[in-house]
């Protein structure tokens, strides 16, 4: 699948590549958004998209044939990072700021973004869910009355900044906005991609175990918080939180942790002074 | 981790070089990887092989440079070199490494015809 726009299946089952496969969004009246993959037998103008398996580049130099050497020094995501870019300028400009939820499923990221969108009251959100399948997700954050925006991935282990682009241009953000941005749950692939958002928020849960910030070290370094999740649950399951902290700082000793339990509300109040901090501080 | 997505994104980039140098085929591609890229080597030459029929670099020869992983010690507060996520500092033997260098995934080069 393509780093930059989630297209997926350049290749058949047999090997051979066929015409661009492209998966983009489209918004049905609910709101819910789809990755299909599709053909395209027409150009794709915005954003600098490119169609693949249309053979060689078509340009030939007559008399050029000596081995030459290309100077590229270009970044395999250099794509996906212009469009986090450019999300990033959107964000900005409104003063909004936009977290990257990020964990293995199961967590409780949905869970805890419906007791966060509770307890932001009246404050401008939004929400963008990616999930591989079904529109589950959105319909229990569109049950607090918020906006939400489904993104299915399909076969994609993660989202992309271009995915979330079009997904912002259909949420139409209000200045001063919250972007919770629910990735795909995946420890790994979403740590690789910057999706313009201000930080990722990594999500564990207290019945994953200990080890895990060491088992899948990139998610935890590339987060600047984690969530201790279903905190209310250690005295069941004997989970050693100091030891998920230990863990986790060994990987990011710079990341900020929360210990919290969406459930019953232990926590959660320095979480949503998290968030006041961080969007004031981006506007300051 | 998903290897595919990048020889897609290495896809898309030697095709915009091929419109840009017109060439039409590559002969050698070199990428540079750091250790902490997060990149299978043998899964993205597999990918490779299979996401680049088709472009100008179908049949090119992948090469992957390794660059070091480097780290910054909370301890000694100095820049360190590590071969593993986990390993401890060399100079002061303490835990707690910050990443700050050795997540490159670059196409650094390419050979073409």
């Amino acid at each position: 699948m393509c780093t930059v726009c989630g297209c997926s299946d350049t290749v058949t089952a047999d090997g051979k590549a066929f015409g661009h496969s492209h998966g983009h969004a489209h918004s049905h009246a609910d709101g819910h958004h789809h990755h299909h993959d599709h053909d395209h037998g027409h150009d794709h103008h915005h954003h600098g998209h490119h169609h693949y398996g249309t053979g060689p580049a078509g340009v030939s130099v007559p008399g050029m044939s000596q081995a030459r050497l290309i100077k590229v020094e270009t970044s395999i995501l250099a794509k996906n990072d212009a469009y986090a870019m450019a999300n990033r300028r959107v964000l900005k400009a409104l003063g909004a700021l936009a977290v990257n939820l990020v964990s293995s499923p199961g967590s409780g990221k949905t869970t805890l973004l419906c007791e966060t969108i509770r307890r932001l009251g009246t404050a401008p959100l939004a929400v963008i869910e990616g999930d591989q399948q079904t529109s589950a997700d959105a319909d229990r954050i569109r049950a607090t009355g918020a906006t939400a925006i489904q993104i299915n991935t399909g076969k994609g282990c993660h989202l992309d900044a271009h995915m979330v682009g079009h997904a912002m241009d259909d949420l139409t953000l209000k200045p001063g906005s919250f972007l919770f941005i629910e990735n795909v749950g995946n420890l790994v692939c979403p740590a690789a991609f910057d999706l313009g958002e201000d930080a990722k928020i990594a999500i564990l849960s207290v019945t994953e175990g200990e080890d895990k910030p060491l088992k899948y070290p990139d998610m935890f370094t590339a987060a600047k918080v984690a969530i201790l999740n279903k905190i209310d649950l250690a005295p069941h399951t004997a989970a050693d939180l100091d030891a998920y902290e230990s863990n986790l700082r060994r990987v990011n000793p710079s990341i900020t942790i929360l210990r919290v339990s969406a459930r019953t509300g232990q926590g959660m109040e320095a979480w949503i002074q998290w968030l006041h901090h961080a969007r004031t501080a981006k506007v300051m | 981790m998903h290897e595919m997505s990048l020889a897609e994104g290495i896809r898309s980039l030697i095709e915009d070089q091929a419109r840009a140098h017109g060439f039409s085929r590559v002969t050698v591609v070199r990428l540079e990887i750091g250790r902490f890229a997060g990149v299978e080597k043998p899964a993205l030459d597999f990918a490779f092989d299979v996401v680049m029929r088709g472009s100008p670099a179908e049949g090119a020869r992948l090469e992957m440079i390794d660059l070091p992983g480097r780290a910054l010690c909370y301890d000694c507060t100095e820049t360190v070199e590590i071969d593993h996520r986990l390993s401890p500092c060399p100079k002061c033997g303490g835990g707690r490494l910050m990443p700050d260098g050795g997540d490159e995934m670059r196409i650094k080069d390419l050979e073409v015809a």
